[in-house]
């Protein structure tokens, strides 16, 4: 894969100005995610009213393909329900990792722009940490990190196919 | 005039070197990326391995191997002989005074870890104080840190000021009579700063403390004469000199080996068994316990004779001139953040670039063939000190060239393009 192909304008335009940027103040949920190989580090908090997320931020320092991520991700989820959201998560960690067949139906729509990372094997959790804190924050575990027996990439986000 | 006679060496002048020739030696150089040449800017990681060493690994393969220090076979006795000449090669590389000095270990960290156990856990107690610096690799951190949760010891630690380097006044005002250990960088893996490690090593000694040198990113630069030094420790490992993985040495003075407690236990580190009592080896074998990488210690030998075939003075003094352009051209890109700028540097830079983070920096790098290291290199501590969450990269070794300093110009002009 051309690297380029992964920083695509799409990429680019989210790290620069990302959406849903902050921290929401009164959250019915919330998680910080870690990923201590890179020191990347982002909180997201959200507003679940009737298994419907009704508002989402996040905030942090990361890289930019974490960082277009997550605002991607919450562009995508608001206003979805706890399950469609769950499926987005287990589609964007197939994606992520080469499993997802994208001639297949799927929900992922632009999300796809990051298909690229899963010939970059040391950036894929730099894509799913968003995904996994989220995973995290709406089955009110405050922390989720990259490492050990939380690694996303070696499956813990239950499976949904 | 017999042009054959021109390059001689002389007294007065240093042989000349065909760098470039050098390149020659290294077949990996040859690699591409995709469609781009491989330039190698990641050797304080790993270095890459001449072919004078991969051959050396495939004659002892081929037809030296056997176990050693056992049997009475041909192949045994010259397996053993030839490992005892790779102990001799490294006894004379840093001029230790007995080659029983050179302890073969899996790399730096071992040997590190082997001192905290043989030396720290027998010698250090409750209230003890074990000095470090803001330098340090994780390696020379986390042992200490474990030994001190177990004995109720304590860690101090030396500062450093804006250029990146060592604090000596604050360094000296840190002894007291609890002090019973230094642990010391020689020249630090993230930011290249040479540490005036032979006057804290005598600040050390004034206060009766003995002085451990991790001198993993120092070996493979600066000539070390531990006699002259006069550290109490040294360690690094093989594969940043040429050499293969898994293989390192502790350097020890015989009086301190010998008064120390064994790391690992096992056979070959035995002088008798029985299910009462163990009655252990002398040293070195003391601290070898199992089959030694044999096949890695040799293969470490043919890499410090490569070296100092060249001359480790004339290696630093070309890496210097990388540096020196590197630091030139870098220091001309606006946007561009160099992190660490001490007086006495090796060929290592790390910078960052504004509102990028390292590891897109590194990803685009790698689009161009470059090789660069982006995080935080092991040692966080430095990171938090800079207040920046990691940086990139560049090292240099003698087998790179100023165009690749140039690609690595263009390519992080690239980045900021693509961030604009």
């Amino acid at each position: 894969m051309h690297t380029n192909s992964l920083y695509q304008e799409v990429i680019l335009d989210h790290n620069k100005k990302p959406r849903n940027y902050g921290k929401l103040d009164h959250a019915s949920h919330q998680a910080t995610g870690h990923n201590p190989l890179c020191g990347d580090r982002l909180d997201i908090t959200l507003q679940l009213e009737n298994e419907q997320i009704q508002a989402i931020a996040f905030q942090g320092e990361s890289c930019a393909i974490c960082k277009a991520s997550a605002s991607m991700m919450t562009a995508a989820v608001k206003g979805k329900t706890r399950m469609d959201a769950e499926t987005l998560i287990h589609e964007f960690r197939e994606l992520t990792t080469g499993k997802l067949d994208t001639n297949l139906p799927h929900h992922l729509g632009r999300l796809t722009v990051f298909c690229g990372i899963r010939d970059l094997p040391t950036r894929v959790k730099c894509a799913i940490l968003p995904w996994h804190t989220l995973h995290a924050a709406l089955n009110s575990l405050t922390n989720a990190s990259t490492e050990a027996d939380q690694d996303p990439v070696q499956s813990i986000v239950p499976d949904h196919s | 005039m017999n042009l054959s006679n021109v390059s001689v060496k002389s007294e007065t002048t240093s042989p000349i070197v065909d760098w470039e020739r050098i390149r020659t030696d290294f077949p990996i150089l040859q690699l591409r990326i995709g469609d781009k040449p491989l330039i190698y800017l990641d050797n304080a990681a790993s270095s890459q391995m001449p072919q004078q060493v991969i051959d050396r690994l495939v004659r002892y393969q081929t037809t030296q191997h056997a176990n050693i220090n056992r049997a009475v076979h041909y192949l045994s006795e010259v397996a053993t002989h030839e490992y005892q000449q790779a102990r001799h090669t490294l006894q004379h590389f840093i001029n230790a005074r007995e080659d029983r000095e050179i302890i073969f270990t899996s790399g730096t960290t071992d040997s590190i870890n082997l001192v905290m156990h043989g030396y720290g856990r027998k010698f250090i107690k409750a209230g003890d104080e074990i000095i470090l610096t803001t330098l340090e690799h994780h390696s020379n951190i986390v042992p200490w840190q474990m030994l001190a949760n177990e004995k109720g010891a304590k860690i101090r630690v030396v500062p450093i000021n804006d250029k990146g380097e060592l604090e000596i006044e604050a360094y000296e005002a840190l002894f007291n009579e609890n002090t019973r250990f230094v642990g010391l960088i020689h020249v630090s893996n993230a930011l290249g700063t040479i540490n005036p490690i032979k006057k804290m090593i005598d600040i050390a000694h004034r206060h009766g403390v003995p002085v451990l040198i991790d001198g993993a990113q120092a070996a493979p630069h600066i000539p070390i004469d531990v006699q002259s030094l006069d550290c109490d420790f040294y360690a690094f490992s093989a594969h940043k000199l040429c050499g293969p993985t898994g293989v390192g040495i502790l350097y020890g003075k015989a009086a301190l080996l010998e008064s120390m407690q064994p790391f690992k236990g096992g056979g070959d580190m035995i002088a008798s068994v029985t299910f009462e009592k163990t009655t252990y080896n002398t040293i070195p074998h003391k601290f070898e316990a199992g089959t030694p990488p044999i096949a890695a210690a040799i293969g470490f030998a043919a890499a410090i004779d490569y070296l100092v075939s060249i001359g480790i003075e004339q290696i630093a003094a070309y890496e210097s001139t990388l540096l020196d352009y590197a630091t030139h051209c870098l220091n001309q890109i606006p946007g561009v953040s160099i992190i660490g700028s001490a007086a006495e540097k090796t060929a290592v830079l790390s910078f960052t670039i504004d509102g990028v983070h390292p590891h897109d920096v590194g990803t685009i790098l790698n689009q161009d063939g470059v090789a660069v290291r982006t995080g935080h290199h092991c040692a966080q501590p430095i990171m938090q000190r800079f207040n920046v969450p990691a940086t990139s990269r560049a090292s240099f070794a003698f087998y790179n060239k100023k165009s690749e300093v140039d690609a690595l110009v263009a390519g992080i002009k690239n980045v900021q393009k693509i961030f604009l």
